[in-house]
């Protein structure tokens, strides 16, 4: 959904988005870094299920919350992004006890 | 400066804490570690600069005609900021902030709680400048939670931050300077933009030209006429939109709108929406400040006094979240907040706190000029703040209607807050940020009071979820316990 422009001193981090491994830039938020990889949503609500993805991309709007490294309402657009994360889509609501 | 990754790494207390390290909160800490004040910055973002220098010390876009000298006015305030003696916790949050007071149970200095990298810590404080800038105003039309529309300010940061680029055809649509500026930059960065729709009420010029006088006079008028220049060749820009909707199933796939009376559709893969920045009380609106609403600005106001003190005692509020002003404005602001706080902390006599603040006054007198002008000039419509439809989503967490919000008022809710018991509105993850303006005038309409009278969500801590693991990572000191359970 988003392209990068050329930046040649970019150390390159790898993660996984729904199992799938992916790249981005040192410096990208997670949010940033799914939309450089084409991913434009990122959630399902708790209240009808619909599609979501990041609107603000500066902390306001709850609508990149994502699952990372197993911890879950975690406000994509705000985390650094990190070698190794295991990000996941949000499908409804949290549960309370882990399954 | 500094740098503080690790709540552990806190001091237990500071005698001025900024929230916020935008162009107001650097500023308030750069005027008051040159007093000697402990200060500390917490702010949620990686790096120093707000939203309006995002990135400023990080950016990878380094050709400076794309972002603009504008932007580039941020690099020296960041680096002074940087070579201050101040703590700075970048990706902290500010999950709470319990006033001083002498009654039973309350610390006589405010206590906040902070949370980095998932640990806790209570700090205390003499002294709270809130720095939290603006946010962009709800833009409630049907189609706007589909994934692939986001605001034009999460594309300008997605620029500044990161040197992304939105994909494919992208098409601008709102009023006012900050939704040119975003498709200039766009254009230089060599995005596709298929059409800038232009939601201006033609109206609007009328009631500007009374202001003519005083923008021609002020520096917005060469920043004006910079930015027409920037947009001069650029993309097709259709006035006079007077309704619009995003179109697609599970993603954005076009946008149709109304202008001159007919009905046209473009398709689109990026929709970036912009109707101009509003304060973001969220955190002033929770710890009990007073607010007023701004009948130009359309939003809610923190009260405050010419120290930029809020109605809470010890608690100031600097920058854009204290009334929309803009970044030079706000990096001034933060230094006479600092310059107040410091005389309160007892560090300055009232003759240097005078001295030291008159020549911020004067350039605060001299960069409001011209305001006026510019929010007559891009009003936001009242279609596209109040939705006429009912069936536009106006709570986007919690998926409701503008329609349901008007039967709940017809069916007795009297009220924002009532609205939450009837309808689950403004309860969702964001705590009503993204509704609130729009709910408030919805009820004001539908009751026939004004939006004053008809008031909004009552906040509460914390401000951001905190997970329960966080708050057993908090020290078990009475206070500490108190800081989360008096919630
Ligand atoms: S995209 Fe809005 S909070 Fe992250």
């Amino acid at each position: 959904m988003f392209r990068r422009l050329p930046d040649h001193n970019a150390e390159t981090i790898r993660f996984t988005f729904d199992g799938a491994p992916l790249a981005a830039r040192r410096g990208d938020t997670v949010a940033a870094a799914l939309l450089a990889n084409g991913i434009a949503t990122c959630r399902a609500t708790p209240a009808k299920g619909t599609a979501r993805g990041p609107y603000c991309l500066m902390g306001v709007c709850f609508e990149c919350l994502v699952t990372i490294d197993g911890t879950g309402n975690r406000q994509g657009c705000l985390v650094a992004l990190e070698e190794g994360m295991r990000i996941e889509t949000q499908a409804g609501a949290r549960r309370a006890v882990a399954p | 400066m500094n740098r503080i990754d690790a709540a552990a790494a806190l001091a237990p207390r500071y005698d001025l804490v900024v929230i916020g390290a935008g162009p107001a909160g650097q500023s308030a800490a750069i005027t008051a570690a040159a007093l000697g004040i402990t200060t500390l910055v917490v702010d949620e973002n990686l790096a120093p600069g707000g939203q309006i220098h995002r990135g400023i010390t990080t950016t990878p876009v380094t050709d400076r005609a794309v972002l603009g000298e504008d932007y580039w006015r941020g690099l020296p305030i960041a680096e002074r900021f940087l070579a201050s003696g101040a703590d700075y916790a970048p990706a902290a949050k500010l999950f709470s902030l319990l006033p001083s007071g002498d009654e039973p149970g309350r610390h006589a200095e405010i206590e906040l709680g902070v949370s980095i990298a998932g640990q806790a810590r209570p700090v205390f404080a003499g002294q709270v400048i809130v720095a939290t800038g603006a946010m962009e105003r709800p833009f409630p039309i049907p189609g706007w939670t589909l994934p692939g529309v986001l605001t034009a300010g999460a594309a300008q940061i997605a620029l500044k931050a990161h040197g992304l680029v939105p994909e494919g055809r992208v098409v601008l649509a709102g009023t006012g300077p900050l939704l040119l500026l975003v498709a200039a930059q766009l254009r230089a960065a060599g995005a596709t933009i298929a059409a800038v729709l232009d939601t201006t009420p033609s109206a609007n010029r009328a009631g500007a030209a009374r202001h003519l006088l005083d923008f021609l006079r002020s520096p917005y008028l060469a920043k004006g006429l910079a930015l027409l220049a920037r947009a001069r060749g650029g993309p097709r820009r259709i006035a006079g939109v007077t309704a619009m909707r995003a179109e697609g199933e599970d993603r954005l796939r076009a946008v149709t709108f109304t202008a001159g009376g007919g009905e046209q559709r473009i398709e689109a893969d990026v929709l970036l929406l912009h109707q101009g920045v509003v304060p973001n009380t969220t955190i002033s609106n929770a710890i009990g400040c007073d607010h007023h609403w701004d009948p130009l600005q359309f939003c809610w106001v923190p009260k405050r006094d010419s120290w930029l003190a809020s109605s809470i005692e010890d608690v100031a509020i600097a920058g854009d979240g204290g009334g929309i002003a803009g970044a030079d404005c706000a990096a001034e602001s933060g230094t006479l907040a600092a310059i107040g706080a410091a005389h309160r902390l007892g560090r300055i006599d009232q003759a240097t706190r005078d001295a030291m603040a008159a020549p911020v006054r004067a350039a605060l007198e001299k960069l409001g000029r011209g305001r006026a002008f510019l929010d007559a000039l891009y009003r936001p419509a009242e279609g596209f703040r109040i939705p006429a439809g009912n069936d536009t989503i106006i709570c986007r967490c919690e998926e409701i209607t503008a329609g349901q919000v008007r039967d709940a008022v017809a069916g007795g809710a009297t009220g924002p807050n009532q609205l939450k018991a009837f309808l689950r509105c403004g309860m969702g993850p964001c705590q009503g940020r993204l509704c609130n303006l729009t709910v408030t005038e919805i009820v004001a309409a539908e009751r026939g009071i004004s939006p004053e009278q008809a008031g909004t969500y009552r906040l509460r801590p914390p401000f951001k979820p905190v997970t329960v693991a966080e708050i057993a990572s908090l020290p078990q000191t009475n206070a500490a316990v108190k800081a989360v359970v008096r919630y």
